[in-house]
């Protein structure tokens, strides 16, 4: 049957992050991205809401199953509050997922509990290179069989909390394969900027270069271990992530214009009741409305095992790069000159809304 | 629950309905094209037929009702029937689908608006043994998307008892079918918006039933079109035409501060409005279809996966297709599932016309232009899609219509707040 209303038990984890979204992202949102800071507690209240830890069934410490569908519910609130406090909440994902789709046995019994049934670590992952064509699916990033194990050589950016993280997963090339390498803090070879990255947006999370030279890894730390990993199941989670948290952020850009629009005057009139900017937000609600029911869709296929469920989750995130992008500016224009003055949101949105076609592999469900 | 399976009946009936577009349409496609006027008599009959005996895609009042305990509790799919069912016979086809007998706006005008005695009367004909069709009538030569400004009167003879129609329409599809008697149909009729207080604006206007050899109604033209050829477009005037009382459909009085009759009315739209857009993305997805095929055939495969600064341009443009089809798909879908559950579905119905109106014109119109002389050629279908396309964007509500309607609905203002 086709249904389009979420389960009561969904509503419920919507209506508490959106609570959590409102009150606390959002209302931190620009202090954060001023200063560069997410305050910890902020974050701890975030993860307390246990998106992840209701994802990670009981034998791994956690108290559920993994479901695409309300992973990406949870995302798109989340990011409606604020897209780099909702990215820190959701960090260990990048680390915890990859090992509950395609990890050994060995490896969910020694990461799953450690994560889940404690509070708030930033368990992260490295997946983006410094090239204008990255390629989750062609990095530059190696690694080589030797010795019983592997060894890694390239450079990774923007690795969330990277200096902060206990162990990470570092994504590179073996054989041509994209596979995933478990790195705890600290291993030899492994050297992480003392600067931050600085991009166009997300000041307020602290983002760092790796640079890996070297770096042995046993085979028991290959994800997955001696067989590998398929890539796809991780890449469909990170598409649906990135669909749905930029479903989030426009959502929040048209809300506010929208508002906006219905109490700014011109020419004797509220602007909302000109054609002109009408039209702008009937567009930008029928394009979030469309991105937001195709990645539903690809997170239904996921959850059931549908075999094009990666081709749609790839399809979704390409088409949530374009909405958010339309949406956020328009959101700006619908502003005017208020909207390019850091005092109101939009422009935070706005670069926000540019990032979502480089963000893959920065956020999972 | 988020779920995307169709439901069981859905798919039978796709397979089917896949069957009759590929061999009842898509052979004669081209020849109904080239001879505008000309009648699918085959296609009729066989869908004629192939509904009676199924019930589908109908609505003439069904037999008896089941008894209370006998009633099933599965929830209802019937719009998403019909949604699927149109998208399929579109993507054969959109000008023959819309001559499919069956009642089409003119009977979906009388299901919205009508009393249960007025079903009974007007729609169990549909059922009958001939291929019998049904027409709406709104726009005139001087009012097209601002209905509120139709001029043609109803005025009631308290003599007779009678209402007595006098004005001009255009643009009703089926209009010819519905109105001029042939051997091969059954008796049709049309619905005629009319207004019963000039002065009253919204207020005043009501739809009339007309039946097919009521005297002083007729057909004065069929209209010559860019596309949809197989599908009759006719210009209809009405003079002195005189039609018994109980064919107004909604009150006989003007409730001057409430407008209900034209919000009956526009209740209508609300649910054909999805339904025009799953036409929509048939005609999409049959030229979606023929681009990829055509340039699988070139040795053009899709890479998916990729990052965009990758992609060659024309997988960029096919990949923007598939987003964009698909989801205007899932749009519909959500409308209908609405209308089916009986939840308040103008926002969804509106927001998915317009999203499949943007989507059917790009698609078709790009994929035009993707294969170059071979796109303009009428040796393929897909220039006569490109042609029928652009129909999606303007009956029912044009594209810009629709968004004033979702404006209205996102922003709650009314029709005065939001001009």
């Amino acid at each position: 049957m086709y249904a389009f209303e979420p389960s009561e038990e969904q509503k419920m984890l919507i209506d508490a992050i959106n609570r959590y979204a409102a009150n606390d992202l959002r209302a931190a949102a620009h202090e954060a991205e001023e200063s560069g800071e997410l305050p910890p507690k902020l974050i701890e209240k975030g993860w307390e809401l246990g998106v992840l830890q209701a994802s990670i069934p009981e034998a791994y410490g956690g108290f559920g199953e993994r479901s695409a569908v309300t992973g990406v519910l949870a995302a798109e609130e989340m990011a409606w509050g604020d897209l780099a406090g909702a990215m820190a909440v959701f960090t260990p994902h990048l680390f915890a997922l990859p090992i509950l789709l395609t990890g050994s046995e060995a490896q969910k019994q020694e990461y799953l509990p450690a994560i889940v049934e404690g509070e708030w670590r930033p368990y992260t992952a490295a997946m983006i290179e410094p090239f204008f064509d990255f390629d989750p699916q062609a990095l530059r990033t190696t690694a080589e069989e030797r010795d019983g194990g592997y060894v890694l050589n390239g450079i990774k950016i923007w690795v969330p909390f990277a200096a902060q993280a206990p162990a990470m997963i570092v994504y590179a090339s073996l054989n041509g394969q994209t596979q995933g390498f478990i790195v705890p803090a600290g291993t030899a070879g492994l050297e992480i900027s003392s600067e931050r990255e600085k991009l166009m947006g997300l000041n307020a999370l602290p983002f760092y270069r790796l640079t890996l030279k070297d770096v042995f890894i046993p085979k028991t730390q290959r994800l997955g271990e001696e067989a590998g990993h398929a890539m796809e199941p991780i890449l469909a989670a990170q598409w649906v992530a990135q669909a749905a948290m930029a479903v989030g952020v426009a959502r929040a850009a048209f809300e506010y214009s929208r508002d906006y629009a219905k109490e700014r005057e011109a020419f004797g009139v509220k602007i909302a009741q000109k054609q002109a900017i009408a039209f702008m937000l009937a567009e930008m609600a029928t394009e979030i409305e469309a991105i937001r029911l195709l990645n539903w869709e690809a997170a239904w296929k996921i959850d059931t095992g549908k075999e094009d469920a990666w081709q749609q989750a790839y399809l979704a995130a390409v088409g949530a790069m374009d909405m958010a992008m339309m949406v956020t500016d328009r959101a700006v224009q619908i502003l005017g000159g208020h909207g390019y003055i850091r005092d109101h949101p939009v422009e935070l949105w706005m670069r926000n809304g540019r990032g979502f076609a480089m963000f893959t592999g920065l956020m999972m469900v | 629950m988020i779920e995307f399976d169709p439901p069981k009946p859905i798919l039978q009936q796709q397979y089917v309905l896949k069957t009759v577009a590929e061999n009842m349409m898509r052979p004669v496609s081209r020849y109904f094209d080239e001879h505008e006027h000309e009648i699918p008599y085959d296609y009729i009959q066989f869908m004629h037929q192939a509904m009676r005996a199924t019930g589908a895609g109908s609505l003439a009042p069904s037999e008896e009702k089941k008894p209370e305990g006998e009633k099933e509790k599965r929830p209802p799919i019937g719009y998403q029937m019909l949604a699927h069912m149109l998208e399929m016979l579109a993507w054969g086809d959109v000008g023959m689908y819309l001559v499919t007998p069956g009642g089409g706006l003119g009977a979906a005008a009388v299901q919205a608006a009508g009393t249960p005695e007025q079903r009974q009367k007007f729609l169990a004909r549909f059922a009958g043994e001939k291929p019998t069709f049904a027409a709406m009538c709104m726009t005139e030569p001087h009012a097209g998307s601002d209905t509120a400004a139709i001029r043609t009167t109803a005025v009631l003879d308290p003599q007779t008892n009678e209402w007595v129609i006098n004005g001009q329409k255009i643009f009703v599809t089926a209009g010819d079918k519905s109105l001029t008697p042939r051997e091969e149909f059954g008796k049709g009729f049309i619905v005629v918006w009319a207004t019963i207080d000039p002065g009253a604006g919204r207020a005043g206007m009501r739809a009339f039933v007309v039946e097919m050899g009521t005297p002083g109604v007729k057909v004065v033209k069929l209209e010559k079109k860019m596309g949809i050829r197989a599908s009759d477009t006719a210009a209809i005037v009405l003079d002195n035409v005189r039609v018994p009382f109980d064919h107004i459909l909604g009150s006989p009085t003007v409730e001057k501060e409430t407008e209900k009759g034209f919000k009956r009315a526009m209740l209508t739209f609300d649910a054909t409005r999805p339904l025009v857009a799953a036409t929509g993305v048939g005609v999409a997805r049959a030229a979606l279809e023929f681009l990829k095929e055509k340039l699988a055939e070139n040795g053009i495969q899709i890479r998916y996966g990729l990052p965009r600064q990758k992609l060659t341009n024309i997988e960029r443009e096919v990949i923007d297709m598939e987003i964009m089809l698909r989801s205007a798909w899932l749009m519909v879908i959500k409308a209908v599932w609405m209308a089916d559950n009986r939840m308040p579905n103008a926002l969804a119905s509106s927001i998915s016309k317009v999203k499949a109106g943007d989507v059917v014109t790009r698609i078709t119109q790009r994929a035009v232009e993707l294969l170059g002389p071979l796109g303009y050629s009428r040796e393929y279908l897909l220039e006569k899609w490109f042609r029928d396309a652009k129909i999606t964007d303007i009956y029912e509500g044009t594209g810009q219509i629709n968004r004033l309607i979702v404006a209205r609905q996102i922003l709650g203002y009314t029709g005065a707040e939001l001009r």
